[in-house]
């Protein structure tokens, strides 16, 4: 693996492997009275959100503590940039304390990319834009992997706002380079633009019939509707989304019983998925956000512990 | 990121033969009556292999112990990767898995169980992580070769062979569980 983590692009099959050896191991931690690993001791993980998130904040922090580093969280809110400095001075007042890595979240499409060519720390992209979100793709096929054995071969649906979503974009990535074969179902107003030309170089279908992709599914990827990046129009109603392209209760019958429903999360229940499919006892969602700190874990562990590479 | 090294095969590595398989057979069984001497009996033992070849070496050391006394003695892995000391002189290496047996190691008598024993770090190592585990009455050290050379205050308590060494040789340890082929080698 290089020094940062700013796209799937950084990561080999090779790499992912190790990563998930890794991260199974660190699954074990978090069943200890001890979840702690003496491997960081003296590193410092700056995590450094200018958007909302929950559970990538808060397990990116418990990873970096239960691996001994010092982590330390700024929040786009709250800091000097509500004050109107801009990202370079902030990312580089943060760099002269002497920070090893920088887990950063931004709007900007491109701003890790960006960030880690000003500062010598690694950076590890938390999501950008609507570009990449790495780590939720690693989690999320090391969660199926776990479920599934291997991914080689293995039919993923991911369904839902492809426009908006970096998930998807990092997800397709990485599950076609570890040999899954993926369609990705969205209504025509939310398939991005150029797909056809990526799809048919990166080996993975496209579709508008959910009802016709789930039957044949191994795994189904539930994407958030991602209102607050909308200037609406992309769909009539929300109720019209939910019937042409929801996770309903009655498309759970098209499941087989044994199929994972992954949903990064935050759901909009009613929405996107039925209460019936993220409750189901098919639904990992709950074992995504375990499994989000122990690979978290493995990401920075590989990130850092090393010698230094430059 | 590394990739771990590839597995030897079953060639033989080159250097001078230090113990066959019989030899490390007469050592391991000499162990077990050490360890059954110094515990009396095999009550409240917990084995527990330093991967990579400690691990079937406590696995062996149990089987023999079953043998002479008839009782199961709990055997696991303690994989020490993330307590080295030397994380930062060497690219990442992976975690090996750590197995701890389901009565854990609060009480018990721990024995620590790897193929050589050299500076000591890996030992100490191996202390910080069973301190993260529990809390065992008593630790001890068993090793099948000690080749000297302590950088620690740290000593075994079960040696299958003293083996002098210059810090320039390579002292190689190959167990057919891992390695399709048995002995230790000195180049």
């Amino acid at each position: 693996m290089r020094k940062h983590l700013l796209s799937i692009d950084d990561v080999s099959a090779d790499d992912a492997a190790t990563l998930f050896a890794t991260a199974a191991e660190m699954h074990d931690v978090q069943r200890r009275q001890v979840k702690k690993l003496p491997a960081l001791r003296g590193r410092t993980v700056i995590n450094l959100f200018f958007e909302d998130s929950t559970r990538t904040r808060s397990s990116f922090e418990i990873a970096g503590k239960w691996l001994s580093a010092d982590t330390i969280n700024i929040t786009g809110k709250g800091s000097s940039a509500s004050k109107g400095e801009s990202l370079r001075d902030t990312v580089l007042t943060i760099a002269a304390m002497g920070v090893d890595a920088l887990v950063m979240r931004h709007p900007a499409s491109g701003a890790a990319l960006q960030v880690s060519q000003w500062v010598d720390a690694a950076v590890l992209n938390a999501g950008d834009g609507t570009h990449e979100h790495p780590s939720q793709a690693l989690l999320d096929a090391y969660t199926l992997q776990q479920r599934l054995g291997s991914l080689e071969g293995r039919h993923v649906a991911v369904v839902g706002d492809l426009t908006h979503s970096r998930v998807f974009r990092s997800n397709v990535k990485l599950l076609t380079k570890l040999g899954a074969q993926v369609t990705v179902v969205a209504p025509p107003t939310l398939m991005p633009s150029g797909v056809g030309a990526w799809s048919a170089a990166a080996g993975f279908a496209t579709s508008y019939d959910l009802d016709e992709v789930l039957p044949k599914a191994d795994a189904v990827m539930m994407l958030r509707v991602q209102r607050e990046r909308m200037s609406g129009g992309y769909f009539p109603s929300a109720r019209e989304y939910t019937v042409g392209y929801g996770l309903t209760r009655d498309r759970l019958r098209l499941l087989g019983p044994d199929v994972p429903i992954c949903h990064p999360g935050p759901m909009n229940r009613g929405l996107e998925i039925a209460a019936d499919a993220a409750d189901a006892a098919q639904s990992v969602v709950l074992d995504q956000v375990s499994a989000g700190v122990a690979v978290r874990m493995a990401i920075l562990y590989h990130l850092l512990a090393g010698e230094e590479t430059d | 990121m590394t990739v771990q090294p590839a597995q030897p095969g079953a060639q033989p590595p080159e250097g001078r033969v230090v113990l066959d398989a019989r030899d490390i057979a007469r050592a391991l069984t000499r162990i077990a009556h050490e360890i059954l001497e110094r515990n009396k009996g095999a009550g409240e033992l917990v084995l527990l292999g330093i991967p990579s070849r400690g691990v079937p070496l406590a696995r062996r050391i149990a089987s023999r112990i079953r043998d002479v006394e008839g009782v199961e003695v709990p055997v696991g892995a303690l994989d020490v990767t993330m307590y080295r000391d030397d994380l930062r002189r060497h690219p990442a290496r992976s975690p090996q898995p750590t197995d701890v047996p389901p009565g854990g190691v609060d009480g018990r008598t721990v024995v620590l169980v790897d193929d050589v024993l050299y500076s000591g770090r890996t030992v100490r190592s191996a202390l910080d992580a069973l301190n993260d585990l529990g809390r065992p009455d008593v630790v001890r050290l068993a090793v099948l070769v000690d080749r000297g050379h302590r950088e620690l205050p740290i000593r075994a308590d079960h040696v299958g062979k003293n083996l002098p060494s210059a810090r320039t040789e390579r002292v190689m340890v190959r167990l057919d569980e891992l390695d399709d082929v048995e002995g230790v080698w000195i180049s």
